[in-house]
């Protein structure tokens, strides 16, 4: 009992770093970007080929499938994101499915479309007893970088000039530019934070979601509920919905497993007919 | 005053009126379509898919083109109607175009259960909404494999020949007829519904729905009427589908069939019907093509030509019907003209 509750905590965890980033694109710059799980998705492939055709070890593999995607992220977002800022919503959903297209052909014709394989450093693997609660070192370790990461974000964001130019830039571009803050450099450089976290996420569900090029499509659903549910005017509210969403996964498919998604679409659906912008927003906020 | 307003009311009508009536453009569409049934009766399987996915994108235009909705899950009707079909062959009635009806009837319903779910929020809410409907659906027909035949698809469907008169043959001719049919007497009934007041009301609520509030149209119940309508032709595509192939597979719920009919819509234009048709011919053209040169890539390029649109702009692929004979900028120039004329 306890031991799902941890898993499902440790699941939340990740869905929170997965879809953090897309939170901020899509809450704060306002872009409806179905892409984002390809960005996940390439993190993932950057761990499988640096570890199993390099030998890297683990540990490093995690920041470099955060700076990877963090580039690959900065570079589309010059080349193509940015144009499509003052896009209607529809445009965005076009551009960004296709997005996602090209991503799993890419990915299924360089790597193959089989499921990939790590295998973690000794010490990450096996359990322990504590108190009676099995704990995986794997998912606990998860918990750990998840937890310092959230609570990092959330300074970052509010306590930092970085964040609260960012929250300047967000709230009127026009204004922000008069005074002196450079709006494009600022979108540019949240975004690809936002595309490195999901590449970090992706190299750290490698083992826990699997891998494989279906990636983007199969967890956008994920993604998606995470910000709609968790509102979109803070880390606090993804963040809450990131652990619901984990544990309430976790237990149905351990306790119902013949309704598998089922129920996490149904209480998608419900939330939303009864709190349109979100769990967690305050009322005519953005 | 009251000169006035019979003027205005007068000045509304033939301007509906004009919107409603056919252009040579519309009627060339047709004879090719009819014609393909001579001229091409080796294709009759192609030209058949082709008139399915025109009917599933018209369905989405309805909602898309003239109420602004974005769907993400728009197969679940397609997917919902081709489920209902094939269930009621089985079980019920082996002619199809009870079938078809019946298939219509319950996507309808459930179209119009669901509508009451894009009324409120944003695009995104939508998006969500939609999306998650159709993948709840795909779930239940992937678990409920006791009546769906999960994911093995739904197989046995026997079809006797429409009004026990014209039976499917080996070549897919009937099948194309059929199809044809179906889908010229559905864009027919569209036709009236978009150019009516009705239809009107619909473009004024996507422009600014607030203002179109304030001037007494009431933009729910619009939507749920459009909303059901569109349910309805999405079901009868599936529902088409479904009997010409004798198959249903869960493939009909699947995501990519709503990014396709997306696409679709994108490539044709939405808003003036014909782009669902259009479109649906050069997306299936361009798909047999890719697949034949790359059977297992050809998504990438899908991809491509989505992310090319976007950014090229999308109105700019659909400009060539203004340079369309009897089309409504052809028509303003000419009054233009006509006035400058008149004016010195």
């Amino acid at each position: 009992m306890l031991t799902i509750l941890f898993d499902g905590i440790a699941y939340g965890m990740l869905l929170f770093v997965l879809a953090c980033g897309l939170s901020i694109t899509l809450g704060l710059m306002n872009f409806i970007n179905l892409a984002h799980g390809a960005f996940a998705m390439a993190g993932g492939y950057v761990t499988v080929l640096l570890m199993n055709r390099y030998g890297i070890s683990f540990y490093w593999c995690l920041p470099g499938a955060f700076i990877v995607t963090a580039l690959l992220g900065a570079v589309l977002e010059r080349l193509l994101y940015r144009r499509l800022y003052a896009a209607s919503h529809l445009d965005q959903v076009l551009f960004s499915i296709g997005l996602v297209f090209m991503a799993i052909s890419a990915v299924d014709y360089f790597m193959g479309g089989q499921q990939q394989m790590i295998n973690l450093p000794p010490s990450l693997q096996g359990r322990f007893d504590f108190l009676g609660v099995g704990i995986g070192r794997y998912r606990l370790f998860i918990i750990v970088i998840c937890a310092v990461l959230a609570v990092g974000l959330q300074l970052a964001l509010t306590k930092t000039r970085f964040g609260s130019q960012l929250r300047a830039a967000v709230d009127d571009g026009r204004v922000a530019r008069g005074l002196g803050i450079n709006v494009s450099l600022i979108f540019a450089l949240t975004f690809a934070l936002g595309s490195g976290l999901a590449g970090l996420g992706g190299a750290l569900g490698t083992e826990l979601l699997g891998l494989d090029p279906n990636f983007p499509l199969e967890f956008l659903i994920y993604f998606m509920i995470v910000v709609t549910v968790g509102g979109t005017s803070s880390i606090t509210g993804p963040f809450i919905a990131a652990l619901l969403l984990g544990i309430a996964d976790v237990a149905g498919k351990y306790y119902l497993p013949q309704f598998g998604a089922f129920i996490i679409y149904a209480v998608m659906i419900l939330v939303l007919i009864v709190r349109p912008h979100g769990l967690f927003s305050r009322e005519g906020g953005r | 005053m009251k000169d006035d307003m019979t003027n205005t009311a007068h000045q509304a009508l033939s301007q509906l009126r004009s919107a409603s009536r056919w252009r040579i453009w519309e009627i060339a569409i047709w004879i090719v379509a009819i014609a393909a049934i001579f001229v091409l009766p080796s294709k009759a399987l192609i030209l058949t898919e082709i008139a399915i996915l025109a009917l599933f994108a018209i369905s989405l235009d309805l909602i898309l083109g003239y109420a602004g909705i974005v769907s993400l899950g728009h197969t679940a009707f397609f997917g919902l109607g081709a489920y209902a079909a094939g269930l009621f062959s089985m079980h019920v009635a082996t002619e199809p175009i009870t079938g078809l009806i019946a298939a219509g009837l319950i996507s309808g319903a459930f179209g119009f259960v669901t509508s009451f779910l894009v009324l409120r929020g944003s695009d995104l809410t939508r998006l969500m909404t939609t999306f998650g409907v159709a993948m709840l659906l795909a779930e239940l027909a992937n678990q409920a494999a006791w009546l769906t035949g999960g994911a093995d698809g739904l197989n046995g469907i026997t079809i006797t020949p429409i009004l026990g008169l014209f039976e499917f043959d080996l070549w897919g001719r009937t099948g194309y007829i059929y199809a044809l049919l179906v889908l010229m007497l559905l864009t027919f009934m569209a036709r009236r519904i978009v150019n009516s007041p009705f239809g009107l009301s619909l473009k004024a609520i996507k422009r600014n729905s607030r203002r179109a509030e304030m001037l007494g149209i009431s933009p729910t119940r619009r939507i749920v009427a459009i909303y059901t309508i569109s349910a309805i032709y999405a079901g009868v595509a599936g529902a088409l589908l479904a009997q010409i192939n004798s198959f249903v597979s869960p493939d009909v719920l699947a995501f990519h069939r709503s990014a396709d009919v997306l696409l679709v819509l994108v490539i044709g234009g939405a808003g003036y019907l014909y782009g669902g048709l259009i479109g649906a011919v050069i997306f299936s053209i361009l798909r047999d093509w890719l697949s034949v040169i790359t059977p297992q890539y050809w998504m990438f390029w899908i991809g491509l030509i989505l992310i090319v649109i976007v950014l090229v702009g999308r109105e700019r692929f659909t400009r060539w019907q203004n340079f369309l004979p009897g089309s409504e900028s052809r028509r303003l120039a000419k009054a233009k003209a006509a006035a400058a004329e008149q004016s010195p």
